[in-house]
């Protein structure tokens, strides 16, 4: 039983070594030159305005919520896909009535208005 | 897995379907009807509920099951979607005015009462932990939202986060529990572990300590779902804060579902057991009576006045788990049907009493004299409070009665001379109501009040229903008695 | 091989800490998240108990994949609530939030 954890140990010694040591590389083989430009946070390209820490404005919750429902209901479609093939017609039904369910949910969270960003 | 070793039974599950349909179908409609339309989703939810209420009636006595015991129509089932639909139906009507009162009409709020209904019938339905779970957690989800519907109001707010962290809390025992007893068989089957329960676990070694862990957890998650002693404390705040009529529905259909997961999984999974936790249950439903019954002397809230009686009412049907015959398997559900019926018929003259700005809770300010000024509302409240402490001839008396005279048979004297003791002490806050009603001078603001339609027609169902019960209980009762498992 | 003991006393670690965090936490999202946690010690056991006892492996998968759903639309309805409450009081501590008491 130790033995199997002696493993876990090796990986993690490892791991964490190989990263110290990467990072040491960088550090003493690249060049330095900082100038404003560079140090500039990166915004897809976008000329960034204040801070990269910054607090999220509140409205983002409900993108977020909406994105955790739906983004767990998924966890339904990997097990279906995996065995499609051996379930057959009557399986390919069933998950479109799930997933007109969860249009329906859409559906009413777009009237609502909740993906306007107000 | 093969498909088709899935036994596949539709039928079983019509009157669980209609409510989902409905339940989506009021979902768009809210979100697709411009808002002067509105006024008909209310009618559209009772529909529903009255069809679903037709195929469950269709059903009865056919025994069917289907999804390899997921999915049950047995009489027990039946019986309990009978009392879930009829409280449904009940709240949907307390809903249409008071919504309107609020100038909240709105379809979601009966999309969540359908979802909610839905949910309780899939727990009384069910053989399979997992859906009885399932229906649990679309009771709850729909409940937290259902309770904090007044979004203006800080106290509705403040109902709905502590009903969710600790309805949350209690679930997550839930489940830890199904777990454990899941270890311990290796199924969730309750059929399959009613047969495997004398026996030692699968799992040789440790099988006693999960057994008897994962009893312990389920205890505790079904204990606050119906609120008994000493997991309790949402009840109150959730009653006082969350929308009168949904503070009844939660009284009613949620309390009832959690009883009804309780008697299959308890008295029939684990009936084999039943010395090793009848105790558990004996200690529960003195706590429970006593400590309601207690705390309700101070309230002078209504609500909160019936929150702590609905905790000790959870303590009397406590008792039948603890004698845990057939006779008072049936002593239960006669017991909910009346509770739903009395509880709803007083959430209904609460309603009646209130307005937009004020709740018509307050016993001193709101309600002294008022049974002289609105004679209708006072005596159908006598009548709800008569029988909420248990007097002939109402309904709440031979609810009582058989459970107690039930313990008896069964040998548990002393627990029925405890629960007598309480019932003693719950009179005088029963009667402090019909007294302040009748024979206090009335307040200034006391001013007789307009009944709308549907608020009169559920005071009125729910009073004849209480007397008739309480003069011919012997019906209702060979029902119940078939319909046990 | 970790056995199946390992697994249970993962998970009833995992719990403990959840039952700490959230009798502890006074902060509404702090609790949310212990209160997750309890949920993810339970998927630990499904998971364990599905490998080491049931000889199909499919009932406590199955129970597992409905518990983080359930968990995820209880988080997106309790992060609505507190949402609600954040408007109200302006902020999410749990012990401000209490005008009902007995």
């Amino acid at each position: 039983m130790p033995s199997d954890y002696a493993f876990v140990g090796l990986f993690l010694v490892f791991g964490v070594a190989f990263v110290l040591f990467v990072f040491l590389l960088s550090k003493l083989i690249a060049p330095y030159k900082p100038n404003p430009v560079k140090k500039e946070n990166y915004e897809c390209g976008e000329v960034p305005i204040g801070q990269g820490w910054v607090q999220f404005n509140v409205r983002y919750y409900l993108f977020a919520i909406i994105f955790v429902i739906f983004d767990v209901e998924v966890v339904f479609l990997f097990p279906w896909a995996v065995v499609y093939k051996s379930l057959g017609f009557f399986a390919f039904i069933e998950m479109l009535i799930f997933i007109a369910i969860l249009i329906f949910g859409l559906v009413y969270v777009w009237r609502k208005g909740a993906l306007k960003w107000v | 897995m093969d498909l088709s070793l899935i036994d596949i039974n539709w039928q079983v599950i019509t009157p669980q379907i209609i409510l989902a349909v409905f339940g989506f179908v009021l979902l768009l409609l809210e979100a697709f009807l411009p808002k002067d339309k509105k006024g008909i989703l209310p009618h559209l939810a009772w529909i529903g509920i009255a069809l679903s209420f037709f195929f469950s009636v269709n059903l009865f006595g056919s025994g069917f099951s289907g999804f390899n015991g997921m999915a049950l129509a047995d009489n027990f089932a039946l019986f309990f979607s009978f009392i879930f639909l009829i409280s449904s139906f009940l709240v949907v009507l307390l809903s249409i005015s008071f919504l309107k009162r609020e100038e909240q009409v709105r379809g979601d709020y009966y999309a969540l009462l359908l979802f909610a209904t839905l949910g309780m019938m899939l727990m009384a339905s069910s053989f399979d932990l997992i859906v009885i779970f399932l229906g649990l957690e679309i009771v709850s989800v729909s409940l937290y939202i259902l309770s904090g519907f007044r979004k203006k109001d800080p106290k509705s707010n403040e109902a709905s986060m502590k009903f969710f962290l600790m309805g949350s809390f209690a679930t997550s025992f839930l489940i830890f529990g199904i777990a454990l007893i899941y270890g311990n068989f290796g199924t969730t089957n309750l059929e399959k572990i009613l047969f495997l329960a004398p026996f030692s676990g699968v799992f040789a070694g440790a099988s006693e300590f999960l057994l008897y862990a994962g009893i312990g957890f389920l205890i505790v998650g079904f204990g606050f779902k119906i609120a008994s002693v000493p997991f309790h404390m949402w009840m109150p705040d959730v009653f006082e804060g969350a929308p009168t009529p949904i503070a009844g529905f939660i009284s009613a259909g949620p309390k009832a579902a959690g009883f009804a997961a309780l008697l299959r999984i308890f008295l029939l999974a684990f009936s084999s057991i039943k010395p090793d936790w009848t105790l558990i249950f004996w200690i529960l439903a003195v706590l429970s009576m006593t400590t309601g019954n207690l705390l309700a002397l101070w309230q002078t809230n209504l609500k909160r006045l019936l929150a702590y009686s609905s905790i000790a009412h959870g303590g009397y049907i406590l008792i039948a788990f603890v004698s845990g015959s057939n006779s008072a398997i049936s002593g239960v559900l006669f017991y909910l049907s009346a509770y739903i019926l009395m509880n709803l018929g007083a959430f209904a003259v609460i309603i009646s009493m209130g307005s937009k700005e004020k709740e018509g809770t307050d016993l001193y300010k709101e309600y002294a004299g008022a049974g002289l000024k609105n004679p209708f509302l006072g005596v159908f409240m006598a009548i709800f409070m008569l029988s909420l402490a248990g007097f002939p001839p109402t309904a709440g008396f031979f609810a009582k009665f058989y459970i107690f005279s039930s313990a008896i048979k069964s040998g548990y004297l002393g627990l029925v001379i405890i629960a007598v003791i309480n019932s003693l002490i719950s009179v005088y806050y029963y009667l402090r109501v019909i007294v302040y009603m009748f024979m206090r001078p009335s307040a200034e603001e006391v001013k007789p009040v307009s009944i709308p339609f549907s608020l009169g027609l559920v005071i009125l169902l729910t009073g004849i229903g209480i007397l008739a019960l309480g003069i011919l209980p012997q019906e209702l009762l060979n029902l119940a008695y078939n319909s046990i498992f | 091989m970790p056995s199946l003991y390992h697994y249970l006393s993962l998970s009833a670690l995992l719990f403990c800490i959840g039952i700490f965090g959230a009798l502890t936490r006074r902060n509404a999202i702090g609790i949310l998240m212990a209160i997750e946690l309890l949920f993810n010690a339970v998927n630990i056991n499904f998971v364990a108990f599905a490998r080491f006892i049931d000889p199909q492996a499919i009932v406590g998968q199955v129970f597992t994949i409905f518990v983080i759903t359930i968990a995820a639309a209880e988080a997106a309805v309790g992060l609505a609530i507190i949402i609600l409450i954040y408007r109200q009081h302006k902020g999410v501590d749990v012990d401000k939030v209490n005008i009902m008491k007995w």
